[in-house]
C-alpha cells in the first residue's frame, strides 16, 4: 500500500516535471526542472530496491550531468539568461504533439497485449545485496561484467578526451 | 507492490513526453534536456523489468547502471559539439546549422 | 610421319608481325626488312618440306590422307564449338605452297621498290599480318576458323591499301574495300550461322570420322555433323546457307556486282597489289568453294549454276572494261577479276553427279584449282613487273609509256611470258590450265563453253594491247631526256624471273604432260575426289583455244604495235560512248552510289537513324529526366532540421510498429 502511494507521488512528480521542462521557455527552468525528474526518477529506483542504483543515479546524473547542463547553458545561452525567451511555433507543435500521442497508444498497446504481464509475481521487499552486485561487477565468470566494466571506462575516458580536442580553442592562423 | 504496468506506463510516458520536447524546441540545449527524458525512460523500464518480471538476474539493473555511464559520457561529448556550434554559427538554435539544407 | 613443325608456319610470321610491329619503330629500314623476308623465308622452306613430305606420302584407298597435327577446342558453346587447328589436304597443302612462294617474292622485291619509303617497318609488318592471316585461312579445320581468319584477311588487305594514309584517294579506296568485304561477310556469316544451326558442328570431318561417303570411294573431307538433320528440316536449308556463304566469298573475290573494291585497291602499293590482290586474298572465295566442294555437289547441285552465271558475267564484265583502260594497274586489276571468275566457273560447272574421276564433269574442280595456282605465278609477275615499270616511269598511265623494251630487258622478257601465259599459249602454264576450264565448261554446257572461249579471246587481245602500250608503241622522248627509265634493282628483278621461270616450268611440263599422257602432273596431286587423274587435253579444245588466242594477239598486234595507232583511233571515233562507257566501267560505281545514297540512306537509314534518335535515346533520356525530377523533388526534405527527421524518423517506427501488429 504504501508503495503505491510513494509511486504516485513521485509519478506526478517526475510527469509533472517532464512537462514543464519541454513547454517552458526559459533554458534555466527546464534545466532544474530536469533535475526534479532526475530525482524522481532516482526515487523510483529507491522504490524498486535498487538502492545502488539510486545512488549512482543521484550522483552521476542528477550531480554531475545536471552541472554539465548549467555549464554549457551559461557558456552559450547568453542572451536567454538574460530573459529572452524562446518561441515555440505551434503548428509544429500540434504535429509533435500527435506523432507523441499515437507512438504512446502504440506502445501502451504493445505492452499491455503481451503475454508477459502474467508472470508478474510477488517480490520480496528486499534490496539486492551490495556484495552480489560487486561480485557481478567485476567478476570474470558467465553473466559477470569486468568486460564491460572495463570497456566503459576507457569509454568515459576516450569521451573526456574526445570532449575536450572537440571544445579546445583553436588558435587563429 | 505496485503492478508492473504502471511502471511501463510511466516510462512509456516519459519517452514521448522526451519526444515532444525534442522536436518542439529549437534551443540545442533543450533537445539535450529532452534526450535525457528518453533515456531515463529506457532506463526507468529496464530497471523495472528486471525487478518484477526476472527478479533473480541481473541484466537489467547492469543495463541501467551502463547507460547511466554512457549518457553522462554522450553529453559531455555533446556539449563540446554545441561550444564549438556555438564558436562558428554564434547562435544557439538549431536551424543555425542547415548546412546540409539544399 | 610427324607434322607438328607446321605450326611454325602459323607462328612464325605471327611473331614477326608482333616484333616488327611493335619494335619496328627503332630498327632501321634494312633490319625490319630483313627480318620479314627471313622469317618469310622460312616459312617458305617449311612449307614446301610439308608438301613434299605430304605429297610424297603414301595414298591409302587411292586417296591422300586428311592430315590434322592440330585441332583444339577454343570455344565451347553447349553443342557447338568454335575450334582452332590446323589441316592439311591436297587443296590446303597446294595453298601453302602458293601462297608462300608469291609472299617471298613480294618480300624480296619490296626491298627495292619500298626503299626509302617513310613506314617502310610498318609495311613489312603488316605483310607478316596478312601471310598469317592467309595462311590461318587455308589451313583452318572449321568453317568458323576460315571466317575469322577472313575477317583478318580483310583487316590486313585495309591496313595495306591505306598504306599511304596522308593520300586521300588511298584511305578512300582502304575505306571501299573493307566496307564491300564487310557486306559481303555478313551473309557469309549467317549462312555459317544458318549452317551450324541445323547440322550442329563447324568442323570439316576428317577422314574416319563417320563421315558419309559422297564421292566414289573417296573420304574428302567436308563438314561433318548431322546432315541427316539438315536436308530432314527443309530442302531448301543447305542450298540457302552454302549460297550465302558463296555471296561471302564472291566479295571478297570481286565477283560481279561487288567487285568495285578491287580496282580501286590499286592504290596501295604495287607489291601489295601482287601478294593480296592477285594471287591470294581474292581467291579467298574460290578456296572456300572448292573446300565447300563436297556440301555443293550433293546437296546444292542446282544451286551452282548460280556459280556459273556470275562467274560467267563476272569474267564478260571485266574483260570488256580492261579492253578501255588507261591504267596500267587497272588493266591488270580488271584482268584478275575476270581470271578468278574463270576459276568460279570452272568450279561451279562440275554439276554432273561426280561418280568417278574419270568423268569429265570433275575435271572443273581440278582446273580451277591448277588455274588458281598458275594464276597465281604469272598475276604476281605481271603486277610485280608493273611495279617496275612504275618505278622507272613515276607514273601509272599508258599513255606515258611506250618503246620501253630499250631500256628495262628483263622486266621485259618476265612481262612478255606471263602476258603468253594468261593468253593461252601452249608450252606457258596458263594454256594447261585455262584449256582444262575451256573443255569442263564445254562438257557441262556448249554455250558456256563458247562464251569463255571468246572471254579467253578478249583477255589474250587485252593483255597485248597493254603490252604493246608499255613496250611498244611512241616513247615518251621529252620525259625520258630528263630521266632516262633505268631497269629495276636485282631485288626487284629477281623476284620477276624466278616467277617467270616457274611459269614457264609448270607451262612446258604440263603441256608435254597432257599431249603425251604423262602422269604427275597437277591431277596426281588436287582433283574432285582425291584419286589421281592423268590428264588428257582434249585435242580439239586445245587447237580452238590456241588459234582464238592466237588470232587475238595478232589482232591486237595489227592495232597496238606501231608508233601510231590509226585503226584504234578510228574505232575511238566511231564509238565514243562505248569507249567511255568502258572506261568508266560501265558505271557500276556510280550505280552502287545511287543504291546507296539515294536508296538505302534516305529511305532506310534515315528512319532508322530517326527512331534511334528519338524513340530509344528518347526513352533513356525521358528515363533520366523523370528521375532527376524525381530527386530535385524529393531534396526539399533534405531542410537540415535535425528535429524533423527525427520526426519522419519515428514516424517510421511508429508505423512499422502498427503494420507488424495488423498482422
Amino acid at each position: 500500500m504504501a508503495n503505491i502511494i510513494m509511486f504516485c507521488i513521485l509519478a506526478v512528480v517526475i510527469l509533472g516535471s517532464a512537462v514543464m521542462c519541454v513547454t517552458t521557455k526559459r533554458i534555466m527552468r527546464a534545466a532544474t526542472f530536469m533535475l526534479f525528474v532526475l530525482f524522481g526518477v532516482a526515487g523510483l529506483y529507491f522504490l524498486l530496491d535498487y538502492t545502488y542504483l539510486g545512488a549512482a543515479q543521484i550522483s552521476v546524473y542528477a550531480g554531475g550531468v545536471t552541472m554539465i547542463y548549467i555549464f554549457a547553458i551559461q557558456l552559450v545561452s547568453k542572451r536567454t539568461l538574460q530573459g529572452m525567451v524562446e518561441k515555440i511555433k505551434c503548428s509544429r507543435a500540434i504535429g509533435a504533439a500527435l506523432l507523441s500521442v499515437v507512438g504512446l497508444a502504440t506502445v501502451a498497446f504493445v505492452f499491455l497485449k503481451n503475454e508477459f504481464m502474467c508472470r508478474a509475481c510477488e517480490v520480496v521487499d528486499a534490496e539486492v545485496p551490495i556484495r552480489t552486485i560487486g561480485h557481478a561487477l567485476v567478476g570474470s565468470e558467465k553473466y559477470q561484467y569486468v568486460l564491460p566494466f572495463e570497456f566503459i571506462s576507457i569509454f568515459l575516458l576516450a569521451c573526456i578526451i574526445g570532449a575536450l580536442v572537440v571544445s579546445r580553442k583553436v588558435e587563429e592562423e | 507492490m505496485v503492478p508492473v504496468q504502471c511502471y511501463f506506463v510511466l516510462s512509456a510516458l516519459l519517452f514521448f513526453i522526451g519526444v515532444y520536447g525534442f522536436v518542439t524546441r529549437r534551443n540545442l540545449i533543450a533537445m539535450l534536456i529532452s534526450i535525457e527524458l528518453v533515456l531515463n525512460a529506457v532506463d526507468i523500464n529496464f530497471a523495472a523489468f528486471n525487478r518484477l518480471l526476472f527478479p533473480g538476474l541481473n541484466e537489467g539493473f547492469f543495463m541501467t547502471l551502463f547507460s547511466i555511464g554512457v549518457s553522462a559520457a554522450e553529453s559531455a561529448v555533446a556539449i563540446a559539439i554545441i561550444l564549438n556550434v556555438y564558436r562558428k554559427f554564434k547562435s544557439d538554435t538549431v536551424d543555425a546549422i542547415s548546412n546540409l539544407k539544399h | 610421319m610427324d607434322y607438328g613443325y607446321t605450326i611454325f608456319i602459323l607462328l612464325l610470321p605471327l611473331l614477326s608481325f608482333l616484333i616488327l610491329g611493335l619494335l619496328g619503330m627503332k630498327m632501321s629500314h634494312k633490319a625490319a626488312g630483313l627480318i620479314g623476308t627471313c622469317s618469310l623465308g622460312l616459312v617458305t622452306a617449311l612449307s614446301y618440306y610439308c608438301a613434299f613430305q605430304y605429297f610424297g606420302a603414301d595414298r591409302v584407298d587411292g586417296v591422300y590422307q586428311t592430315i590434322v597435327p592440330f585441332n583444339f577446342t577454343w570455344l565451347p558453346l553447349g553443342r557447338l564449338h568454335f575450334d582452332m587447328g590446323i589441316m592439311l589436304d591436297p587443296i590446303s597443302v597446294m595453298m601453302l605452297i602458293v601462297i608462300s612462294t608469291v609472299s617471298f617474292m613480294v618480300h624480296i622485291y619490296s626491298f627495292g621498290y619500298m626503299h626509302g619509303e617513310k613506314g617502310f617497318q610498318r609495311y613489312y609488318a603488316f605483310l607478316s599480318l596478312f601471310t598469317m592471316s592467309m595462311l590461318g585461312l587455308v589451313l583452318a579445320t572449321n568453317i568458323f576458323q576460315m571466317y575469322m581468319f577472313w575477317e583478318l584477311v580483310g583487316v590486313s588487305s585495309y591496313l595495306l591499301i591505306g598504306f599511304y594514309y596522308p593520300l586521300h584517294d588511298a584511305v578512300a579506296a582502304s575505306k571501299k574495300a573493307f566496307i564491300v568485304t564487310r557486306f559481303a561477310d555478313g551473309f557469309f556469316l549467317v549462312g555459317i550461322l544458318i549452317f551450324g544451326y541445323y547440322t550442329g558442328s563447324f568442323s570439316f570431318s576428317f577422314a574416319g570420322q563417320g563421315a558419309d561417303v559422297i564421292m566414289g570411294q573417296g573420304t574428302t573431307p567436308f563438314i561433318a555433323g548431322d546432315m541427316a538433320k539438315a536436308v530432314a528440316a527443309g530442302g531448301f536449308i543447305l542450298p540457302t546457307a552454302l549460297t550465302l556463304m558463296f555471296i561471302g566469298g564472291a566479295g571478297k573475290s570481286a565477283m560481279f556486282p561487288l567487285h568495285i573494291w578491287l580496282p580501286d585497291a590499286m592504290e596501295g602499293p604495287t607489291p601489295v597489289s601482287a601478294l593480296i590482290h592477285a594471287a591470294t586474298m581474292v581467291v579467298a572465295g574460290v578456296y572456300q568453294v572448292a573446300r565447300m566442294f563436297p556440301l555443293w555437289i550433293q546437296y546444292a547441285p542446282e544451286a551452282m549454276s548460280i556459280i556459273v552465271w556470275v562467274g560467267v558475267i563476272t569474267a564478260f564484265y571485266a574483260a570488256a572494261v580492261a579492253c578501255a583502260q588507261t591504267d596500267i594497274k587497272r588493266v591488270l586489276a580488271f584482268s584478275t577479276i575476270s581470271q578468278i571468275a574463270f576459276m568460279m566457273v570452272a568450279l561451279g560447272v562440275c554439276t554432273e553427279g561426280v561418280t568417278g574421276h574419270e568423268h569429265p564433269g570433275s575435271v572443273g574442280y581440278l582446273a580451277g584449282m591448277f588455274h588458281l595456282f598458275t594464276h597465281a605465278m604469272f598475276k604476281a609477275c605481271l603486277f610485280l613487273g608493273a611495279g617496275c615499270i612504275i618505278h622507272a616511269v613515276h607514273s601509272n598511265e599508258m599513255a606515258l609509256m611506250g618503246g620501253l623494251r630499250k631500256y628495262m630487258p628483263v622486266t621485259h622478257a618476265t612481262f612478255l611470258i606471263s602476258c603468253l601465259a594468261i593468253a593461252g599459249i601452249p608450252f606457258f602454264s596458263g594454256f594447261s590450265s585455262k584449256d582444262e576450264i575451256i573443255s569442263a565448261c564445254m562438257n557441262y554446257s556448249p554455250v558456256v563453253g563458247w562464251i569463255m572461249t571468246g572471254i579467253a579471246a578478249m583477255t589474250a587481245f587485252y593483255m597485248f594491247r597493254l603490252y604493246y602500250g608499255i613496250f611498244w608503241g611512241t616513247e615518251n622522248k621529252e620525259a625520258h631526256a630528263h630521266h632516262t627509265p633505268h631497269e629495276a634493282p636485282l631485288t626487284m628483278t629477281i623476284p620477276l624471273i624466278v616467277l617467270s621461270v616457274i611459269t614457264v616450268g609448270v607451262g612446258v611440263y604440263t603441256t608435254l604432260a597432257g599431249f603425251l599422257g604423262w602422269g604427275g602432273s597437277f591431277g596426281s596431286f588436287v582433283t574432285a575426289d582425291g584419286h589421281d587423274y592423268t590428264i588428257h587435253f582434249d585435242a580439239t579444245v586445245a587447237a580452238v583455244s590456241t588459234v582464238v588466242a592466237i588470232c587475238s594477239i595478232c589482232l591486237a598486234t595489227y592495232i597496238y604495235k606501231g608508233e601510231q595507232q590509226p585503226v584504234a583511233d578510228r574505232l575511238y571515233a566511231t564509238f565514243p560512248r562505248l569507249w567511255r562507257a568502258a572506261y568508266k566501267r560501265f558505271y557500276q560505281d556510280e550505280i552502287w552510289q545511287f543504291v546507296t545514297h539515294k536508296v538505302i540512306f534516305r529511305c532506310i537509314s534515315r528512319p532508322i537513324a530517326w527512331f534511334d534518335r528519338r524513340v530509344i535515346d528518347g526513352t533513356f533520356n525521358f528515363a533520366a529526366w523523370g528521375t532527376s525530377e524525381a530527386g530535385e523533388s524529393i531534396r526539399v526534405w533534405q531542410s537540415g532540421d535535425v528535429r524533423l527527421y527525427a520526426v519522419w524518423f519515428l514516424t517510421g517506427a511508429v508505423a512499422l510498429t502498427l503494420i507488424l501488429l495488423a498482422l
